[in-house]
């Protein structure tokens, strides 16, 4: 994990302490240890069977650990359980909910399961951030998937929590309705700890202000989804199309720069430069280029897929 | 507790489930109550209830089963069970919400049943002591069943299969308290264990209630019977509710 930065510190909403589960001769999840603070989008990040649900069942108390500890705001998990249970907010993976029931006698049910005293206000601000007033009154078995996982989301909000733990939350949806969940998870961010599995690494960038790359039941990397991109193989790599004549000079002058770690030519016209660590040197490539005849040039994002292929590929060799 | 009651007790009005049910524990307890073949209450003409208590035990082990598989087969099936769990209610909080539910779902379909207690009225003056002691044993046999059948409900994700095996398990125990199963019990393991069985026999206890005699022991056996059955539903889902 060196040379990864992490977000500043807040204060400690979630600590998980070498959590492990097996199921039978499974590794699920291999003593992981992290914490989460206020403020934290913390994205779980990591192949299919990797142990990202597990152990967000674990977190919630859904699954008891075979060794390790949770504590929620303070409380200890296998102590405390219902006062850590009253913190978390969560939405598990296939959004489950009582399909005969309409949506708003759900919201119901579980603001009077969770003690909340004003179930009216509740859910009117629940059913406002999820956009479901269309379908409050119809029964959640005829709601689209889509609908059905905006339902089970309000459920995760009805009391406010402090933490969210919130598996795959946009799955199911449909790009507009993505895009919208994002926007909600993160105007939900200040104030709260939010743990949010997913595989789409776009999300992640999107959405998460840390990261935790999963494999194999062991946290491979704990990170910023900035700092991520930085490592990924072509971030900040310039693709420069130009006039071919002016190309062989050019190559041999920036094979000279302390900057450029190497120059891979693409075509006639066109090279990659490749900087020295993931760094940002498009300036000095402008002053290099003075007075040439450019086509374009083309600044590259590092991508969170190519960097999550790498991690994980590593661990599966 | 109460919020698991509330929505359990509901869910039996909200689908075609709790009412088709109801109409076939009315008619078939109807059948059993007036049949040539079974009570004979009209042909018998006796201004009591016995023609009615006397077959609910048998109906019951079937009719409970189908009350009693949904409660954890269908909450494990469907996930639910991971949205319950993780609400802050315990356990057993749950379990009893649900038990509670069910068995008040029980009690309205018994109280529906009023119509043979007023016929036995115009055919006489029962004695409406026995009647309440003979609706308390219906109840609290309805209760036991129900207990034994929530935990085949909490042992397999399948409600057929959790039916099957609360059937098989709550004949089991109706059969333990007939006399020629106890007689062949004697004959096999000696008195002693025939008079442990015959304690231990569900159909005794309901019996004598039914019949008016309100016994100490006979509302303790219904209790340990159905608190232990709870408490052995509560450990199988604590184990199995997350595989």
């Amino acid at each position: 994990m060196e040379g990864y930065s992490k977000p500043a510190a807040g204060e400690l909403l979630i600590e998980v302490q070498d959590l492990a589960k097996h199921y039978g001769p499974i590794r699920a999840v291999d003593g992981i240890s992290f914490e989460v603070r206020r403020g934290d989008v913390l994205g779980f990040l990591g192949p299919n069977g990797a142990g990202k649900t597990t152990a967000m069942k674990m977190i919630t108390g859904f699954v008891e650990p075979d060794r390790g500890s949770v504590r929620v705001a303070g409380h200890d998990l296998a102590n405390a359980s219902l006062e850590a249970r009253r913190k978390i907010g969560y939405l598990p993976e296939t959004a489950p909910a009582y399909g005969e029931m309409t949506v708003a006698g759900f919201l119901e049910f579980v603001a009077e399961a969770r003690g909340i005293d004003n179930i009216a206000a509740a859910l009117d601000r629940v059913v406002q951030a999820a956009a479901l007033g269309r379908v409050v009154h119809q029964t959640i078995e005829t709601l689209s998937k889509g609908f059905q996982r905006r339902v089970s989301l309000a459920q995760a909000l009805i009391h406010d929590p402090e933490v969210l733990i919130l598996d795959e939350p946009t799955d199911g949806l449909d790009p507009n309705q993505k895009a919208s969940v994002q926007e909600l998870i993160t105007s939900l961010s200040a104030g709260r700890a939010i743990v949010l599995s997913t595989h789409i690494l776009d999300e992640a960038e999107r959405v998460c202000n840390r990261a935790l790359v999963i494999s194999e039941g062991r946290i491979l990397v704990d990170s910023t989804p900035e700092a991520l991109i930085a490592k990924a193989p072509n971030h900040n790599v310039m693709r420069l199309v130009l006039d071919s004549t002016a190309l062989p000079d050019l190559m041999t002058s920036l094979e000279g720069k302390p900057w450029c770690d190497r120059v891979e030519r693409l075509s006639e016209t066109t090279i990659d430069i490749y900087p020295q660590r993931g760094e940002n040197h498009l300036g000095a490539l402008m002053e290099l280029t003075a007075g040439l005849e450019i086509h374009s040039i083309h600044l590259q994002e590092g991508r969170l897929n190519e960097l999550f292929r790498d991690i994980t590929r590593g661990v599966e060799a | 507790m109460k919020a698991v009651f509330r929505r359990e007790f509901k869910a039996y009005f909200s689908s075609p489930l709790g009412y088709v049910y109801i109409v076939i524990f009315l008619v078939a307890s109807g059948f059993l109550t007036l049949s040539r073949d079974f009570g004979r209450m009209l042909e018998l003409r006796q201004a009591d209830l016995a023609s009615f208590f006397d077959y609910l035990p048998w109906l019951f082990v079937v009719l409970v089963p189908a009350v009693a598989m949904r409660l954890w087969a269908e909450e494990r099936k469907s996930g639910t069970v991971e949205l319950l769990l993780t609400l802050p209610i315990t356990l057993e909080g749950a379990y009893l919400g649900k038990f509670l539910a069910g068995w008040s779902f029980l009690g309205v379909s018994l109280f529906l049943t009023w119509p043979v207690a007023y016929q036995a009225a115009r055919l006489g003056n029962p004695d409406w002591g026995v009647v309440l002691s003979g609706y308390l044993a219906s109840l609290l046999t309805a209760g036991a069943f129900l207990a034994v059948g929530m935990l085949f409900s909490a042992l397999s994700r399948n409600q057929v299969v959790a039916f099957i095996l609360a059937v098989a398990a709550s004949v089991a125990f109706l059969l333990l308290g007939l006399p020629q199963t106890l007689e062949t019990i004697g004959n096999l393991l000696g008195g002693y264990v025939e008079q442990l069985f015959a304690s231990l026999s569900l159909v005794d206890h309901f019996e004598a209630l039914s019949r008016g005699l309100v016994e100490l022991r006979s509302l303790v056996f219904f209790f340990l019977f159905t608190i232990g059955w709870l408490a052995s539903g509560m450990l199988v889902l604590d184990r199995t509710r997350a595989t």
